[in-house]
């Protein structure tokens, strides 16, 4: 069996998540990686869209920013930012969004804006950018995100992006037009919620982890489904693709200074 | 025609930042702004740090897949180099507000801000009811700046100017503003337009500049790729204040153009 890093087990896991053929809105950072990383191996035929403005993109390299030249030069169309989150987002036509963020709680609402309090915060963080419409207006929504105690807290401080809310049918109460996140993967496993009170559940760990190290990297009592899986390690294609991905990306990022 | 006080938007989605103008109004040595944009970027942690501005309204302010706008982050904790007050949306919310600002209309519409805190933080994101179907939607402000600076590709002789690629909210942003400033890659005698290419005619714009690479370390498509080793670069150069002041002296106050403020970088690379 190949070795492999836990990074690269986590963004191999989440692309898998990605099905051939859906519209996909596509968070920067890891969720790009995982989503690429899907168009490049079993999902040739997924449409990714940027909040850039880029419709059906094929970049050969990972963008820094959410806008790369790159992006734009490989979508079958590049649309203004009105347009992009009215007529596709909020207009119902995203399968999945995808998206990645600072902190998450154990109903998976999203905080990427503040530690602390809003107004005299431990850390200021870049904010909402496109993620809170992404997060209900998404058919479904995927999370991927490095586990550990101070990112997987039992209250995110902010809202930034919802997820189920409290918990059970919130969404539905608050009519929101997506049904939420469905699966959030992690570099440990991939916990989702559980079907009535949506509380993230650990359903599957990767080879080598064991459960009492996810429970100890989550900042709420994780609960851990009886079914619990065995996530299949990383097959020697998937690596290829993704490390050929990750070479040519650090070669284009170092270029020129 | 930028001047102390007023609301200025310079926008430009990742893509096409008006780095050339944005220098030019630290230069200028301008206060009290508002500053407007959805993506502050590092013109903004410019102008932020210089002491230009005293509000901010924006939707996400990162240095992007770097991290930190060290100097916003500076002003909004420590209130350096001077209190920074800041409006908080969401990208949607905002190009909802140049769309509105842009057909002169009140209010911008959406399904957004559903189930964020931010309304929580900022009263001028309202609910209404939708009067046909009940509907909640949200609401926010027209964004009217007095001035809104972009760069764009190309502008023939007469002042037309074309852009293409990420477009952004560019074409709101000057149709949005009292009064546009636009600097472009290149004048040419003909702009050879498709019939639905974005451009913004002569009678839009207040003046057109040519600023040859005046959206570096941003890129314009066609002309050069975004300089992403710059906005690395750019964590190191702005983290503590008196190595962002010295850069900001010796590259932008020290320099008379965005000519020479290039020259003045190649020259620190050269000796390397």
């Amino acid at each position: 069996m190949p070795e492999y890093t836990s990074d690269e087990m986590m963004t191999v896991a989440a692309a898998r998540m990605l099905r051939n053929g859906t519209v996909c809105f596509v968070g920067i950072g890891l969720p790009s990686a995982a989503a690429n990383l899907a168009r490049l191996t079993h999902a040739p035929d997924a449409v990714l869209i940027y909040e850039s403005g880029p419709i059906g993109t094929k970049p050969a390299v990972l963008p820094l920013s959410i806008g790369d030249g790159e992006l734009a030069e490989t979508a079958d169309t590049v649309v203004p930012l009105a347009e992009i989150f009215s007529y596709w987002l909020t207009g119902g036509r995203i399968d999945i969004g995808f998206l990645g963020g600072a902190q998450i709680d154990r109903f998976a609402n999203l905080n990427t804006t503040v530690i602390g309090d809003y107004h005299k915060p431990s850390v200021r963080l870049p904010g909402a950018g496109g993620a809170p419409e992404i997060a209900t207006s998404a058919k479904e929504v995927l999370i991927t995100l490095r586990q550990n105690k101070r990112a997987f807290v039992e209250k995110v401080d902010f809202v930034t992006s919802a997820g189920h809310l409290d918990g059970g049918d919130a969404r539905q109460r608050m009519g929101f037009p997506g049904k939420g996140p469905t699966a959030v993967i992690t570099d440990l496993g991939i916990l989702t919620p559980d079907p009535a009170t949506k509380e993230l559940t650990l359903t599957s760990i990767h080879p080598g982890v064991a459960v009492g190290r996810v429970v100890e990297s989550t900042g709420w009592a994780l609960k851990v489904s009886p079914q619990l899986t065995a996530t299949e390690a990383p097959s020697a294609d998937e690596l290829r693709v993704l490390r050929g991905l990750n070479e040519r990306t650090a070669r284009a990022h170092a270029g020129q200074a | 025609m930028v001047h102390d006080g007023d609301i200025v938007a310079l926008e430009g989605f990742t893509h096409l930042i008006p780095f050339a103008a944005g220098h030019e109004i630290i230069r200028q040595g301008r206060h009290n702004l508002t500053l407007i944009r959805l993506t502050p970027d590092l013109i903004y942690d410019q102008l932020i740090g210089s002491g230009c501005a005293s509000k901010l309204i924006f939707s996400w302010g990162g240095n992007p897949g770097v991290g930190s706008l060290h100097r916003l982050r500076d002003a909004v904790e420590n209130n350096w180099p001077a209190p920074l007050a800041i409006e908080e949306h969401d990208h949607a919310g905002m190009a909802a507000a140049y769309a509105a600002g842009a057909a002169n209309l009140p209010f911008g519409l959406l399904r957004g801000y559903l189930g964020t805190d931010l309304p929580k933080y900022n009263s001028r994101i309202k609910f209404i009811e939708c009067p046909f179907t009940g509907e909640r939607l949200a609401a926010v402000p027209a964004i009217r700046p007095d001035v809104s600076v972009i760069h764009a590709q190309k502008a023939d002789r007469r002042g037309n100017v074309l852009m293409w690629g990420v477009v952004g909210v560019q074409k709101e942003a000057v149709l949005a503003a009292r009064r546009a400033i636009v600097t472009v890659e290149e004048i040419v005698d003909r702009l050879d337009a498709a019939p639905n290419a974005v451009v913004l005619p002569s009678w839009v714009v207040g003046a057109v500049s040519e600023v040859k690479g005046g959206a570096f370390p941003s890129y314009a498509q066609g002309y050069y790729s975004r300089n992403n080793a710059f906005y690395k670069q750019w964590d190191q150069i702005s983290r503590e204040r008196e190595e962002f002041q010295a850069w900001m002296e010796r590259h932008v106050m020290g320099t008379k153009d965005f000519e020479g403020f290039r020259r003045s970088l190649d020259q620190v690379a050269s000796h390397a």
